[in-house]
Protein backbone atom coordinates (compact mmCIF):
# COMPACT_ATOMS: atom_id res chain seq x y z
CA UNK A 1 0.00 0.00 0.00
CA UNK A 2 2.47 2.90 0.95
CA UNK A 3 4.59 1.17 -1.63
CA UNK A 4 1.87 2.61 -4.97
CA UNK A 5 1.57 6.05 -2.31
CA UNK A 6 5.64 6.70 -3.34
CA UNK A 7 4.97 5.36 -6.62
CA UNK A 8 1.61 6.89 -7.27
CA UNK A 9 3.31 10.66 -8.37
CA UNK A 10 5.82 9.35 -10.60
CA UNK A 11 3.33 6.82 -12.08
CA UNK A 12 0.83 9.49 -12.84
CA UNK A 13 3.23 11.78 -15.02
CA UNK A 14 5.04 8.09 -16.76
CA UNK A 15 1.36 7.07 -17.70
CA UNK A 16 0.69 10.20 -19.32
CA UNK A 17 3.90 11.25 -20.65
CA UNK A 18 5.29 7.84 -21.58
CA UNK A 19 2.73 5.03 -21.74
CA UNK A 20 -0.23 6.98 -22.91
CA UNK A 21 1.31 8.57 -25.98
CA UNK A 22 2.88 5.77 -26.89
CA UNK A 23 -0.93 3.95 -26.93
CA UNK A 24 -1.93 6.60 -28.73
CA UNK A 25 0.72 6.73 -31.62
CA UNK A 26 -0.23 3.36 -32.91
CA UNK A 27 -3.77 4.38 -32.49
CA UNK A 28 -3.65 7.55 -33.83
CA UNK A 29 -1.42 5.96 -37.01
CA UNK A 30 -5.14 4.63 -38.35
CA UNK A 31 -6.57 7.90 -38.41
CA UNK A 32 -6.20 10.62 -41.31
CA UNK A 33 -5.15 13.91 -40.15
CA UNK A 34 -8.09 16.23 -39.37
CA UNK A 35 -9.10 19.40 -41.89
CA UNK A 36 -11.45 22.25 -41.48
CA UNK A 37 -13.74 20.46 -44.20
CA UNK A 38 -13.22 17.01 -43.03
CA UNK A 39 -13.01 15.68 -39.42
CA UNK A 40 -10.55 13.17 -38.61
CA UNK A 41 -11.63 9.46 -39.50
CA UNK A 42 -10.61 5.76 -39.23
CA UNK A 43 -8.41 4.86 -42.26
CA UNK A 44 -7.17 1.73 -41.52
CA UNK A 45 -3.59 1.00 -42.97
CA UNK A 46 -3.09 4.43 -45.40
CA UNK A 47 -1.24 5.88 -43.70
CA UNK A 48 1.38 2.83 -43.57
CA UNK A 49 0.60 2.76 -47.20
CA UNK A 50 1.39 6.23 -47.98
CA UNK A 51 5.21 5.85 -46.25
CA UNK A 52 5.93 2.48 -48.18
CA UNK A 53 5.32 4.19 -51.29
CA UNK A 54 6.75 7.53 -50.23
CA UNK A 55 10.25 7.81 -51.84
CA UNK A 56 11.43 10.66 -48.59
CA UNK A 57 10.49 8.34 -46.15
CA UNK A 58 12.87 5.79 -47.52
CA UNK A 59 15.45 7.97 -48.69
CA UNK A 60 15.46 9.44 -44.37
CA UNK A 61 15.71 6.01 -43.34
CA UNK A 62 18.87 5.51 -45.45
CA UNK A 63 20.40 8.29 -44.40
CA UNK A 64 19.59 7.44 -40.94
CA UNK A 65 21.26 4.38 -41.44
CA UNK A 66 24.59 5.97 -43.06
CA UNK A 67 24.49 8.46 -40.53
CA UNK A 68 24.43 5.98 -37.39
CA UNK A 69 27.44 3.76 -39.98
CA UNK A 70 29.44 6.86 -40.42
CA UNK A 71 29.35 8.17 -36.59
CA UNK A 72 29.57 5.41 -34.71
CA UNK A 73 32.34 3.33 -35.49
CA UNK A 74 34.54 6.51 -35.72
CA UNK A 75 33.89 8.01 -32.73
CA UNK A 76 34.21 4.10 -30.56
CA UNK A 77 37.57 4.05 -32.46
CA UNK A 78 38.57 7.62 -31.79
CA UNK A 79 37.04 7.50 -27.85
CA UNK A 80 39.14 4.49 -27.38
CA UNK A 81 42.64 5.85 -28.83
CA UNK A 82 41.73 9.17 -26.93
CA UNK A 83 41.01 6.65 -23.60
CA UNK A 84 44.78 4.48 -24.05
CA UNK A 85 46.22 8.14 -24.04
CA UNK A 86 44.84 10.04 -22.08
CA UNK A 87 45.19 6.91 -19.62
CA UNK A 88 48.21 6.77 -20.48
CA UNK A 89 52.13 8.73 -19.63
CA UNK A 90 51.28 11.53 -22.10
CA UNK A 91 52.61 14.60 -21.10
CA UNK A 92 50.06 17.00 -20.28
CA UNK A 93 46.80 14.68 -20.31
CA UNK A 94 44.83 16.78 -17.94
CA UNK A 95 44.49 19.39 -21.06
CA UNK A 96 43.87 16.87 -23.39
CA UNK A 97 41.23 15.11 -21.28
CA UNK A 98 39.52 18.66 -20.87
CA UNK A 99 40.56 19.03 -24.61
CA UNK A 100 38.24 15.90 -25.64
CA UNK A 101 35.58 16.00 -23.15
CA UNK A 102 34.41 19.66 -23.64
CA UNK A 103 32.25 19.08 -26.42
CA UNK A 104 30.22 17.04 -24.27
CA UNK A 105 28.92 19.40 -22.15
CA UNK A 106 28.01 22.09 -24.56
CA UNK A 107 24.63 22.24 -26.00
CA UNK A 108 24.28 20.50 -29.75
CA UNK A 109 22.56 24.11 -30.97
CA UNK A 110 25.79 25.78 -29.94
CA UNK A 111 27.83 23.10 -31.48
CA UNK A 112 25.87 23.38 -34.73
CA UNK A 113 26.49 27.08 -34.79
CA UNK A 114 29.82 27.51 -34.59
CA UNK A 115 30.42 24.14 -36.74
CA UNK A 116 28.14 26.15 -39.23
CA UNK A 117 30.48 29.11 -39.53
CA UNK A 118 33.16 26.29 -40.31
CA UNK A 119 31.15 24.88 -43.34
CA UNK A 120 30.45 28.52 -44.36
CA UNK A 121 31.57 28.75 -48.41
CA UNK A 122 33.72 31.53 -49.15
CA UNK A 123 34.74 32.74 -45.66
CA UNK A 124 34.15 29.64 -43.59
CA UNK A 125 37.27 28.02 -41.79
CA UNK A 126 37.07 25.05 -44.20
CA UNK A 127 36.88 27.14 -47.42
CA UNK A 128 39.75 29.49 -45.96
CA UNK A 129 41.96 26.51 -45.39
CA UNK A 130 41.25 24.87 -48.88
CA UNK A 131 41.64 27.81 -50.45
CA UNK A 132 45.76 27.67 -49.72
CA UNK A 133 45.93 25.28 -51.66
CA UNK A 134 44.05 26.51 -54.20
CA UNK A 135 41.11 24.20 -54.31
CA UNK A 136 37.82 26.43 -55.68
CA UNK A 137 35.05 27.24 -52.59
CA UNK A 138 32.85 24.52 -52.15
CA UNK A 139 28.95 24.86 -50.49
CA UNK A 140 29.90 21.79 -47.69
CA UNK A 141 26.63 21.91 -46.82
CA UNK A 142 24.03 22.63 -49.61
CA UNK A 143 25.67 20.37 -51.89
CA UNK A 144 24.36 16.69 -51.41
CA UNK A 145 27.28 14.60 -51.21
CA UNK A 146 28.54 16.88 -48.75
CA UNK A 147 25.96 17.74 -46.58
CA UNK A 148 25.72 14.39 -44.08
CA UNK A 149 28.88 13.86 -44.44
CA UNK A 150 29.52 17.49 -42.84
CA UNK A 151 26.75 16.30 -40.21
CA UNK A 152 28.54 13.42 -39.74
CA UNK A 153 31.76 14.69 -38.67
CA UNK A 154 30.17 17.42 -36.27
CA UNK A 155 28.48 14.41 -34.49
CA UNK A 156 31.63 12.30 -34.15
CA UNK A 157 33.39 15.83 -32.67
CA UNK A 158 30.76 16.18 -29.98
CA UNK A 159 30.09 12.28 -29.19
CA UNK A 160 33.72 10.97 -29.13
CA UNK A 161 34.81 12.26 -25.82
CA UNK A 162 31.75 11.23 -24.02
CA UNK A 163 32.50 8.18 -25.03
CA UNK A 164 36.05 8.16 -24.17
CA UNK A 165 35.05 8.91 -20.47
CA UNK A 166 33.33 4.88 -20.33
CA UNK A 167 37.01 3.51 -21.57
CA UNK A 168 38.57 5.47 -19.24
CA UNK A 169 36.73 3.78 -16.43
CA UNK A 170 36.96 0.34 -18.31
CA UNK A 171 40.55 1.08 -19.00
CA UNK A 172 41.26 2.09 -15.22
CA UNK A 173 40.07 -0.94 -14.11
CA UNK A 174 42.53 -3.48 -15.88
CA UNK A 175 44.40 -4.81 -13.66
CA UNK A 176 48.31 -3.79 -13.72
CA UNK A 177 49.25 -6.84 -12.90
CA UNK A 178 48.19 -7.71 -16.78
CA UNK A 179 50.67 -5.34 -18.01
CA UNK A 180 53.57 -6.78 -16.00
CA UNK A 181 53.25 -9.91 -16.99
CA UNK A 182 52.82 -9.51 -20.98
CA UNK A 183 56.11 -7.28 -20.33
CA UNK A 184 57.56 -10.28 -18.98
CA UNK A 185 56.43 -12.42 -21.98
CA UNK A 186 58.21 -9.55 -24.03
CA UNK A 187 54.45 -8.63 -26.02
CA UNK A 188 54.46 -5.49 -27.42
CA UNK A 189 52.37 -2.96 -26.94
CA UNK A 190 49.97 -3.12 -29.89
CA UNK A 191 49.84 -6.62 -29.12
CA UNK A 192 48.76 -6.01 -25.52
CA UNK A 193 45.91 -3.97 -26.85
CA UNK A 194 44.39 -6.26 -29.48
CA UNK A 195 44.91 -9.59 -27.08
CA UNK A 196 44.38 -8.23 -23.46
CA UNK A 197 42.97 -4.53 -23.63
CA UNK A 198 40.82 -4.37 -26.43
CA UNK A 199 38.65 -8.08 -25.28
CA UNK A 200 38.57 -6.59 -21.85
CA UNK A 201 36.79 -3.60 -23.31
CA UNK A 202 34.28 -5.30 -25.30
CA UNK A 203 31.21 -5.11 -22.50
CA UNK A 204 32.24 -1.26 -22.22
CA UNK A 205 32.31 -1.25 -26.09
CA UNK A 206 28.87 -2.71 -26.47
CA UNK A 207 27.19 -0.89 -24.12
CA UNK A 208 28.22 2.27 -25.98
CA UNK A 209 27.04 0.46 -29.27
CA UNK A 210 23.94 0.44 -27.97
CA UNK A 211 23.53 4.15 -26.88
CA UNK A 212 25.18 5.55 -29.62
CA UNK A 213 22.62 3.86 -32.05
CA UNK A 214 19.73 5.43 -29.52
CA UNK A 215 21.70 8.74 -30.00
CA UNK A 216 21.52 8.30 -33.60
CA UNK A 217 18.25 8.07 -33.88
CA UNK A 218 17.07 10.86 -31.32
CA UNK A 219 19.23 13.69 -32.06
CA UNK A 220 18.56 15.97 -34.24
CA UNK A 221 19.08 19.32 -33.15
CA UNK A 222 22.55 20.12 -35.53
CA UNK A 223 20.06 19.01 -38.62
CA UNK A 224 17.76 22.14 -37.40
CA UNK A 225 20.43 24.40 -37.01
CA UNK A 226 22.50 23.34 -39.69
CA UNK A 227 20.59 22.39 -43.06
CA UNK A 228 17.27 21.49 -42.09
CA UNK A 229 17.02 18.19 -43.28
CA UNK A 230 17.92 20.04 -47.03
CA UNK A 231 19.77 19.99 -49.83
CA UNK A 232 17.14 17.70 -51.19
CA UNK A 233 16.23 15.38 -47.72
CA UNK A 234 19.79 14.52 -48.18
CA UNK A 235 20.21 15.03 -44.49
CA UNK A 236 17.04 14.60 -42.59
CA UNK A 237 17.33 11.77 -40.46
CA UNK A 238 14.01 10.00 -38.84
CA UNK A 239 13.09 12.11 -35.88
CA UNK A 240 13.86 15.02 -38.40
CA UNK A 241 11.12 13.66 -40.36
CA UNK A 242 8.15 13.42 -37.89
CA UNK A 243 9.19 16.54 -37.11
CA UNK A 244 8.94 17.96 -40.23
CA UNK A 245 5.36 16.28 -40.97
CA UNK A 246 3.94 16.68 -37.95
CA UNK A 247 4.77 20.18 -37.33
CA UNK A 248 5.64 21.83 -40.34
CA UNK A 249 3.12 19.77 -42.58
CA UNK A 250 0.58 19.41 -39.87
CA UNK A 251 -0.25 16.15 -40.84
CA UNK A 252 -0.40 13.96 -37.56
CA UNK A 253 -1.63 11.09 -39.11
CA UNK A 254 1.21 10.14 -40.96
CA UNK A 255 3.30 11.49 -38.58
CA UNK A 256 1.81 9.44 -35.74
CA UNK A 257 2.59 6.34 -38.84
CA UNK A 258 6.14 7.76 -39.06
CA UNK A 259 7.35 7.64 -34.91
CA UNK A 260 5.87 4.26 -34.49
CA UNK A 261 8.20 3.45 -37.41
CA UNK A 262 10.68 5.41 -34.59
CA UNK A 263 9.55 3.22 -31.85
CA UNK A 264 9.94 0.34 -33.23
CA UNK A 265 13.67 0.74 -34.10
CA UNK A 266 14.03 2.28 -30.34
CA UNK A 267 12.58 -1.15 -28.79
CA UNK A 268 14.40 -3.19 -30.98
CA UNK A 269 18.03 -1.73 -29.96
CA UNK A 270 16.61 -1.80 -25.88
CA UNK A 271 15.95 -5.37 -26.15
CA UNK A 272 19.57 -5.88 -27.00
CA UNK A 273 20.47 -3.39 -24.18
CA UNK A 274 18.27 -5.04 -22.00
CA UNK A 275 19.34 -8.91 -22.76
CA UNK A 276 23.35 -7.54 -22.20
CA UNK A 277 23.06 -5.73 -18.80
CA UNK A 278 21.37 -9.28 -17.66
CA UNK A 279 24.39 -10.85 -19.29
CA UNK A 280 26.45 -8.28 -17.59
CA UNK A 281 24.74 -8.84 -14.21
CA UNK A 282 24.95 -13.12 -14.16
CA UNK A 283 29.26 -13.22 -15.20
CA UNK A 284 29.13 -10.32 -12.31
CA UNK B 1 58.38 0.20 -28.47
CA UNK B 2 60.84 2.26 -29.18
CA UNK B 3 61.77 5.87 -27.65
CA UNK B 4 60.64 7.20 -31.08
CA UNK B 5 57.31 5.37 -30.96
CA UNK B 6 56.48 7.27 -27.72
CA UNK B 7 57.11 10.52 -28.96
CA UNK B 8 55.47 9.97 -32.21
CA UNK B 9 52.39 8.45 -30.15
CA UNK B 10 52.63 11.91 -27.75
CA UNK B 11 52.88 13.90 -31.23
CA UNK B 12 49.35 12.47 -32.35
CA UNK B 13 47.65 12.95 -29.44
CA UNK B 14 48.28 16.37 -28.96
CA UNK B 15 47.70 16.58 -32.30
CA UNK B 16 44.38 15.35 -32.02
CA UNK B 17 43.59 17.52 -28.94
CA UNK B 18 44.47 20.35 -31.03
CA UNK B 19 41.94 19.39 -33.45
CA UNK B 20 38.89 18.62 -30.73
CA UNK B 21 39.84 22.17 -29.24
CA UNK B 22 40.11 24.05 -32.42
CA UNK B 23 36.55 24.64 -32.70
CA UNK B 24 35.56 26.18 -29.53
CA UNK B 25 39.13 28.30 -29.66
CA UNK B 26 38.19 29.96 -33.41
CA UNK B 27 34.50 30.45 -31.70
CA UNK B 28 36.36 32.37 -28.47
CA UNK B 29 38.42 34.07 -30.93
CA UNK B 30 35.54 34.78 -33.03
CA UNK B 31 33.69 36.20 -30.38
CA UNK B 32 36.44 38.30 -28.39
CA UNK B 33 37.23 40.24 -31.77
CA UNK B 34 36.08 42.86 -33.56
CA UNK B 35 34.07 41.08 -36.72
CA UNK B 36 37.02 42.45 -39.20
CA UNK B 37 39.10 39.75 -37.57
CA UNK B 38 36.17 37.23 -37.51
CA UNK B 39 37.73 35.30 -40.39
CA UNK B 40 41.33 36.64 -40.56
CA UNK B 41 44.13 35.84 -38.02
CA UNK B 42 46.44 38.33 -36.44
CA UNK B 43 47.84 37.89 -33.16
CA UNK B 44 47.50 41.68 -31.84
CA UNK B 45 44.17 41.88 -33.10
CA UNK B 46 42.24 44.13 -30.44
CA UNK B 47 39.85 42.04 -27.93
CA UNK B 48 36.58 43.73 -27.93
CA UNK B 49 33.55 42.57 -25.66
CA UNK B 50 31.57 44.58 -28.00
CA UNK B 51 29.76 41.39 -29.94
CA UNK B 52 28.77 40.05 -26.24
CA UNK B 53 26.87 43.72 -25.69
CA UNK B 54 25.71 44.07 -29.26
CA UNK B 55 24.04 40.19 -28.75
CA UNK B 56 22.78 41.04 -25.39
CA UNK B 57 20.55 43.51 -26.69
CA UNK B 58 19.92 42.38 -29.76
CA UNK B 59 17.71 39.69 -28.58
CA UNK B 60 16.16 39.21 -24.73
CA UNK B 61 18.70 36.94 -23.59
CA UNK B 62 18.36 37.93 -19.81
CA UNK B 63 14.73 36.81 -19.95
CA UNK B 64 15.76 33.45 -22.05
CA UNK B 65 18.55 32.81 -19.17
CA UNK B 66 15.76 33.03 -16.61
CA UNK B 67 13.72 30.68 -17.97
CA UNK B 68 16.67 28.69 -18.98
CA UNK B 69 17.40 28.73 -15.20
CA UNK B 70 13.35 28.11 -14.14
CA UNK B 71 13.24 25.62 -16.56
CA UNK B 72 16.19 23.10 -15.12
CA UNK B 73 15.68 24.26 -11.16
CA UNK B 74 11.76 22.86 -11.49
CA UNK B 75 12.64 19.68 -13.74
CA UNK B 76 15.50 18.99 -11.32
CA UNK B 77 13.68 19.59 -8.47
CA UNK B 78 10.40 17.48 -9.45
CA UNK B 79 13.18 14.44 -10.72
CA UNK B 80 14.59 14.66 -7.35
CA UNK B 81 11.26 14.55 -5.50
CA UNK B 82 9.74 12.15 -7.62
CA UNK B 83 12.04 9.54 -8.56
CA UNK B 84 13.40 9.45 -4.93
CA UNK B 85 10.05 8.61 -3.54
CA UNK B 86 9.58 5.70 -6.42
CA UNK B 87 13.06 4.73 -6.19
CA UNK B 88 12.23 3.70 -2.49
CA UNK B 89 8.88 2.46 -2.98
CA UNK B 90 11.11 -0.07 -5.80
CA UNK B 91 14.03 -1.12 -3.32
CA UNK B 92 12.31 -1.28 0.34
CA UNK B 93 8.40 -1.99 -0.34
CA UNK B 94 6.84 -5.14 -1.43
CA UNK B 95 3.32 -4.42 -3.56
CA UNK B 96 1.41 -5.95 -5.56
CA UNK B 97 2.44 -5.83 -9.05
CA UNK B 98 5.78 -4.05 -8.05
CA UNK B 99 7.84 -6.01 -10.89
CA UNK B 100 5.64 -5.31 -13.55
CA UNK B 101 5.63 -1.30 -12.52
CA UNK B 102 9.42 -1.56 -12.26
CA UNK B 103 9.25 -2.28 -15.91
CA UNK B 104 6.92 -0.17 -16.86
CA UNK B 105 8.91 2.76 -15.86
CA UNK B 106 11.91 0.86 -17.21
CA UNK B 107 10.04 1.21 -21.15
CA UNK B 108 10.96 4.82 -20.75
CA UNK B 109 14.49 4.57 -20.60
CA UNK B 110 14.06 3.19 -24.33
CA UNK B 111 11.00 5.38 -25.46
CA UNK B 112 11.92 9.33 -23.99
CA UNK B 113 10.07 12.32 -24.28
CA UNK B 114 12.16 13.45 -27.28
CA UNK B 115 10.96 11.20 -29.83
CA UNK B 116 6.95 11.45 -28.60
CA UNK B 117 6.62 14.78 -29.80
CA UNK B 118 3.83 14.52 -31.56
CA UNK B 119 1.52 13.55 -29.12
CA UNK B 120 2.70 14.93 -26.49
CA UNK B 121 2.28 17.87 -28.36
CA UNK B 122 -1.39 16.65 -28.51
CA UNK B 123 -1.74 16.11 -25.03
CA UNK B 124 0.12 20.18 -24.02
CA UNK B 125 -2.43 21.55 -26.06
CA UNK B 126 -5.60 20.12 -24.79
CA UNK B 127 -4.27 20.49 -21.34
CA UNK B 128 -4.10 24.39 -21.99
CA UNK B 129 -0.35 24.41 -21.39
CA UNK B 130 1.54 25.30 -24.64
CA UNK B 131 3.93 28.11 -24.95
CA UNK B 132 4.60 27.65 -21.06
CA UNK B 133 8.01 26.38 -19.27
CA UNK B 134 5.57 23.98 -17.64
CA UNK B 135 4.29 22.02 -20.78
CA UNK B 136 8.57 21.89 -21.26
CA UNK B 137 9.20 19.87 -18.62
CA UNK B 138 6.20 18.10 -17.47
CA UNK B 139 7.37 15.05 -19.91
CA UNK B 140 10.87 14.77 -18.06
CA UNK B 141 9.80 14.93 -14.58
CA UNK B 142 9.25 11.69 -13.72
CA UNK B 143 12.60 10.04 -15.05
CA UNK B 144 12.84 6.07 -15.33
CA UNK B 145 17.04 7.06 -15.34
CA UNK B 146 16.56 9.03 -11.94
CA UNK B 147 14.41 6.02 -10.52
CA UNK B 148 16.55 3.26 -11.55
CA UNK B 149 19.68 5.01 -10.93
CA UNK B 150 18.33 5.56 -6.90
CA UNK B 151 16.65 1.93 -6.61
CA UNK B 152 20.41 0.76 -7.14
CA UNK B 153 21.63 2.72 -4.90
CA UNK B 154 19.16 2.40 -1.94
CA UNK B 155 19.37 -1.36 -2.57
CA UNK B 156 22.79 -1.17 -1.20
CA UNK B 157 21.88 0.89 2.16
CA UNK B 158 21.88 -1.75 4.84
CA UNK B 159 18.48 -3.13 6.45
CA UNK B 160 19.77 -2.97 9.83
CA UNK B 161 20.02 0.63 9.90
CA UNK B 162 16.51 1.38 8.53
CA UNK B 163 14.89 -1.45 11.00
CA UNK B 164 17.22 0.63 13.91
CA UNK B 165 16.00 3.99 12.43
CA UNK B 166 12.41 2.18 12.41
CA UNK B 167 12.87 0.95 16.09
CA UNK B 168 13.64 4.48 17.18
CA UNK B 169 10.30 6.05 16.46
CA UNK B 170 10.83 7.78 12.56
CA UNK B 171 8.45 6.84 10.34
CA UNK B 172 8.40 5.82 6.63
CA UNK B 173 9.02 9.48 5.23
CA UNK B 174 11.65 10.22 7.82
CA UNK B 175 13.76 6.86 7.55
CA UNK B 176 13.95 8.28 3.41
CA UNK B 177 15.33 11.48 4.40
CA UNK B 178 17.37 10.89 7.44
CA UNK B 179 18.98 7.38 6.37
CA UNK B 180 18.73 6.79 2.62
CA UNK B 181 18.59 10.58 1.41
CA UNK B 182 22.06 11.30 2.74
CA UNK B 183 24.08 8.18 2.11
CA UNK B 184 22.79 8.51 -1.88
CA UNK B 185 24.54 11.75 -1.95
CA UNK B 186 27.04 11.09 -4.57
CA UNK B 187 24.53 9.64 -6.73
CA UNK B 188 22.46 12.73 -6.18
CA UNK B 189 25.28 15.14 -7.54
CA UNK B 190 26.02 12.69 -10.63
CA UNK B 191 22.21 12.90 -11.40
CA UNK B 192 21.59 16.44 -10.75
CA UNK B 193 24.95 17.36 -13.01
CA UNK B 194 23.83 14.90 -15.82
CA UNK B 195 19.98 16.36 -15.95
CA UNK B 196 21.32 20.16 -15.66
CA UNK B 197 23.22 19.40 -18.62
CA UNK B 198 20.53 17.66 -20.62
CA UNK B 199 17.93 20.33 -19.74
CA UNK B 200 20.01 23.40 -20.38
CA UNK B 201 20.85 21.97 -23.96
CA UNK B 202 17.39 20.30 -24.90
CA UNK B 203 15.93 21.87 -27.74
CA UNK B 204 13.71 19.81 -30.03
CA UNK B 205 10.35 19.61 -27.70
CA UNK B 206 11.21 23.18 -26.34
CA UNK B 207 11.22 24.31 -29.67
CA UNK B 208 8.07 22.67 -30.94
CA UNK B 209 5.98 23.89 -27.74
CA UNK B 210 7.13 27.33 -27.06
CA UNK B 211 6.65 30.03 -29.26
CA UNK B 212 6.88 33.16 -27.23
CA UNK B 213 9.58 35.12 -25.62
CA UNK B 214 8.20 34.73 -22.04
CA UNK B 215 8.72 30.92 -22.34
CA UNK B 216 11.45 30.31 -24.99
CA UNK B 217 14.72 28.76 -22.90
CA UNK B 218 17.72 29.97 -24.12
CA UNK B 219 18.92 27.18 -26.81
CA UNK B 220 15.76 28.26 -28.69
CA UNK B 221 15.57 32.13 -28.13
CA UNK B 222 19.49 31.48 -29.67
CA UNK B 223 18.75 29.42 -32.54
CA UNK B 224 15.74 32.12 -33.26
CA UNK B 225 18.49 35.19 -32.97
CA UNK B 226 20.81 33.06 -35.01
CA UNK B 227 18.44 32.46 -38.01
CA UNK B 228 16.78 35.80 -38.03
CA UNK B 229 16.41 37.02 -41.34
CA UNK B 230 18.04 40.82 -40.75
CA UNK B 231 21.84 38.39 -41.56
CA UNK B 232 23.36 38.90 -37.81
CA UNK B 233 27.06 39.28 -38.10
CA UNK B 234 29.14 35.97 -37.55
CA UNK B 235 31.03 37.82 -34.54
CA UNK B 236 27.55 38.33 -32.88
CA UNK B 237 26.29 35.04 -33.62
CA UNK B 238 29.26 33.51 -31.94
CA UNK B 239 28.99 35.81 -28.98
CA UNK B 240 25.73 34.63 -28.25
CA UNK B 241 26.36 30.89 -28.67
CA UNK B 242 29.02 31.06 -25.77
CA UNK B 243 26.87 33.45 -23.49
CA UNK B 244 24.38 30.34 -23.69
CA UNK B 245 27.00 27.84 -23.39
CA UNK B 246 29.24 30.04 -20.79
CA UNK B 247 27.26 29.04 -17.72
CA UNK B 248 27.78 25.40 -18.33
CA UNK B 249 31.06 25.66 -19.53
CA UNK B 250 32.53 27.74 -16.15
CA UNK B 251 30.85 24.98 -14.45
CA UNK B 252 32.57 22.15 -16.33
CA UNK B 253 36.20 23.92 -15.96
CA UNK B 254 35.35 24.19 -12.47
CA UNK B 255 34.30 20.89 -11.44
CA UNK B 256 35.94 19.15 -14.21
CA UNK B 257 36.52 16.02 -11.97
CA UNK B 258 32.94 15.81 -10.82
CA UNK B 259 31.48 16.77 -13.86
CA UNK B 260 33.69 13.62 -16.08
CA UNK B 261 32.81 11.39 -12.55
CA UNK B 262 28.90 12.10 -12.72
CA UNK B 263 28.53 11.45 -16.43
CA UNK B 264 30.36 7.90 -15.99
CA UNK B 265 28.48 6.91 -12.97
CA UNK B 266 25.47 7.73 -14.57
CA UNK B 267 25.98 5.90 -17.87
CA UNK B 268 27.70 2.72 -16.20
CA UNK B 269 25.04 1.81 -13.65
Amino acid sequence: MHGWLLLLPAAILLATFTHYPTLATLYHSFFSTAKPSRPSVWVGGDNYRAMVEDPVFWQVLGNNVWFAVGTIPASIALAILMAVWVNGKVAGRGLLRLSFFTPTVLPMIAVANIWLFFYTPGYGLLDQLSGLFGLPSHNWLGTRSTALPCLIVVTIWKEAGFFMIFYLAALQSVSPHLHEAAALMGAGRWYFFCRVTFPLLMPTTLFILINAVINSFRLVDHIVVMTKGGPDNATALLLYYIYDVGFKFWDVGYAAALTLVLLVILAAFAMGQFLFIDRRVHYQ
Amino acid sequence: MSRLGRSLETVGAWLLGLLWALPLAYAIWTAFHPPQFSTRFALWAPLTLQNFAKAWDAAPFARYFLNTTLLVTMILAAQLVLCTLAAYAFARFSFRGREIAFLLVLVQLMIMPDVLIVENYRTMSRLGILDTLGAIGLPYMASAFGIFLLRQTFKTVPKELDEAARVEGAGMLEVLWKVYVPLARPVYVAYALVSISYHWNNFLWPLIVTNSVSSRPLTVGLQVFSSGDQGVDWSIITAATLMTSAPLLVGFLLFQRQFVQSFMRAGIR
